[in-house]
């Protein structure tokens, strides 16, 4: 895990740790994600699932008073180094949120927006339609375009927010529970749009359901709080999803994933 | 407590007649605030209106009748024949003075009528009577009238009339109108609005999208939150420091090189706009604050997600969303301003001007002159404050509601 491999592997966390001002929330995360796979995030509440992943696009600056040490290298280069500006990072390193967030605008403009303030010259028609082709939502919403977003069903809003994440051609997509707050159906609709999105994408996936993960993913890091009271939280394993749900090796996972505890 | 059995608990009253009574009476309490409110502003209204319109008793010093020529009235009378009567009836210089403010060949035969009946008629007002007061005892007035007055002519009037709005101030109630304090009221607004919106907004996104919450922030939000509440006649009183007195180069058009003859040094539209300005400042600067905070974070997120910088996020999003909010406070912190009249009395308000007046001129306002008039003791002035608090409050309720409809137009909502 000490080399790095840029080929390979997309985001490398080398000793990362994110402080809250004096509370440190994740502790020592070393962790290689793979290019197009998609890697799970599972673990029980509070132990920093969403802090680790909004550290891989540096989101947690926003919150007053977070800082973070140790390296996360995006191809190659570290997030934390001077001179990197976030919102370089954040163009290259989408993020779809739990609640679907689609903008009051128009479906166009939601996808259209984010193109347009990066400086896109090519056809923007286009551009829309293939960002809603590849999040499955064209066919629903083609007649559409020009009525609001927030018109959408919840599950084609979130839809909406992966065909706006995509249309800014980020590498990696960041989900944060995407599918919480949305009904089996629409779940579904977003695991198997994930299937299609990693033959272009690499996905990290925060989720409190293991089945999801378990159905998804390729890989799996398994977040615990660190067992010395600090109320800090750590990847106490990461490996590929079959191993991490049938032979894991840490005890607490096994527990976790066979729904002792948790 | 010991681990066996927990005591028993006591029953529960059966108390939801009690709680349904008690539902009732508050709603009553709230049905009769309503009411009064209602019944006070209700009574309000009536009132100035009672006083807008009712008969007056008009002597005139020269009969009109004995003006008209070969029996034609003096309202038919064509132009020249007015000039004739203007010219043997007023002082060489009275009449020249006229010549001079406007050559009588450009004026049309309604202004010259008007000036006859101005200069020459020279209605007085006797006494005057309120609406409710017309309406019922209006053969008790007419003996009274006919009995004290017998020269008089009584007349029921609307002291509201697109003359009142049309005419400058004068000293004779019967000619006086709110011409100059209509525009004073305008050019007062709208500097106050060009001036205190930019800076209110841009004080607000500031606070609420740059600015740490560190304890010096919170330090300068409270003390915002305390000049809301600051009493408008200390605005005044700063407003005469600064503007009036320190800023008098400025204020009076001198840097400019715009000297007005007629201009009291700093007393000025423009140092009552800025004092205005001042005075919601505040306000304007909270209602936008609030209005920025009720935008949903997840906004903020989504646009930063997608690698938006923050001035992209601010403009694109928070704005337009926030808008609605902004211009709800702007438009109640203006109607605030447009009503304000203490602190321009200490800015220096005039109240008997007659021309219109420009940015650095000196100024009297609506509520100013009505404040004026009310205080003076003949009657008819009175009536004539209730005139115009009508168009005070017409003024008022249209510039809200232009304000409202280019909100909702310009605010397309998704």
């Amino acid at each position: 895990m000490d080399t790095l491999d840029n080929n390979r592997y997309v985001i490398q966390a080398r000793n990362l740790g994110i402080y809250y001002g004096d509370f440190k929330a994740v502790t020592d995360v070393n962790m290689d994600i793979e290019r197009n796979k998609i890697t799970a995030i599972i673990g029980p509440s509070g132990c920093g699932k969403s802090t680790l992943l909004r550290a891989f696009n540096r989101m947690n600056e926003l919150v007053p008073g977070s800082r973070a040490e140790g390296q996360v290298f995006f191809d190659g280069e570290d997030l934390y180094a001077k001179g990197v500006d976030p919102v370089e990072v954040r163009h290259r390193i989408g993020m779809v949120f739990q609640k679907p967030n689609p903008f009051p605008k128009s479906i166009y403009e939601n996808i259209a927006w984010g193109a347009r303030i990066h400086g896109y010259r090519g056809n923007m028609d286009e551009l829309v339609e293939r960002s809603l082709r590849q999040a499955a939502l064209w066919d629903e919403v083609k007649d559409i375009l020009h009525r609001s977003g927030l018109a959408l069903s919840g599950g084609q809003q979130q839809r909406l927010c992966i065909a706006r994440a995509i249309a800014v051609q980020p590498e990696v997509i960041l989900m944060d529970e995407p599918a919480s707050a949305l009904d089996p159906i629409a779940t579904l609709k977003i695991e198997e749009l994930m299937q299609d999105l990693k033959k272009d994408y690499t996905i990290v996936i925060v989720t409190h359901n293991m089945q999801q993960a378990a159905r998804v993913s390729d890989y799996t890091a398994m977040m615990m709080l660190v067992n010395d009271g600090s109320r800090s939280g750590t990847v106490i394993e990461f490996g590929e999803t079959t191993k991490i749900f049938t032979r894991p090796s840490d005890k607490r996972t096994e527990d976790y994933v066979t729904g002792r505890f948790g | 407590m010991s681990a066996s059995s927990p005591a028993p608990l006591g029953p529960f009253q059966d108390n939801l007649p009690h709680r349904h009574r008690v539902g009732a009476v508050w709603q009553w309490i709230f049905f009769s605030a309503t009411v009064i409110g209602i019944f006070v502003l209700s009574a309000l209204l009536l009132n100035i209106i009672d006083g807008a319109f009712g008969y007056v008793a008009l002597e005139a010093r020269v009969d009109p009748d004995t003006l008209a020529v070969n029996g034609v009235p003096l309202e038919e009378l064509p132009k020249e024949e007015l000039i004739r009567i203007l010219q043997e009836r007023l002082s060489a210089s009275a009449f020249n003075k006229l010549n001079d403010e406007k050559p009588f060949e450009e004026r049309s035969q309604a202004n010259v009528y008007d000036l006859v009946i101005e200069r020459v008629v020279k209605y007085q007002v006797l006494e005057t009577w309120s609406l409710w007061e017309s309406l019922t005892r209006s053969a008790e007035i007419r003996a009274r009238v006919a009995e004290e007055f017998p020269q008089a002519e009584l007349r029921f009037v609307s002291w509201l009339t697109v003359e009142t709005i049309r005419r400058p101030q004068s000293s004779e109630a019967v000619n006086a109108g709110v011409r100059t304090a209509i525009l004073g009221s305008l050019w007062t607004i709208m500097i106050t609005i060009v001036v205190a919106f930019p800076l209110g907004v841009g004080a607000a996104i500031y606070l609420e999208e740059y600015a740490r919450d560190d304890w010096l922030n919170r330090l300068i939000r409270t003390n915002i939150n305390n000049l809301a509440g600051v009493p408008s006649i200390i605005y005044g009183i700063l407003g005469l420091a600064i503007f009036v007195r320190a800023l008098e180069r400025l204020t009076s058009g001198a840097m400019f090189g715009l000297v007005d003859p007629t201009t009291a040094n700093g007393r000025t539209v423009l140092s009552a706009g800025l004092t205005l300005a001042l005075l919601i400042l505040p306000l304007i600067i909270i209602n936008a604050q609030e209005a920025i905070r009720a935008v949903p974070q997840s906004l903020r997120k989504a646009s930063l997600g997608i690698g938006a910088t923050k001035w992209q996020t601010i403009w694109a999003h928070v704005l337009p969303n926030a808008l609605p909010g902004i211009l709800t406070g702007t438009i109640l912190a203006v109607s605030r301003a447009i009503g304000e009249t203490a602190p321009l009395v200490v800015v220096g308000a005039s109240t008997a001007i007659s021309f219109d007046p420009n940015l650095f001129s000196r100024f009297t306002t609506l509520p100013i002159q009505i404040y004026q008039w009310t205080s003076r003791p003949q009657g008819e002035w009175r009536h004539l404050a209730a005139a115009a608090i009508l168009i005070l409050l017409t003024l008022l309720l249209s510039l809200n509601a232009t304000a409202i409809v280019l909100r909702n137009r310009f605010t397309k909502r998704f």
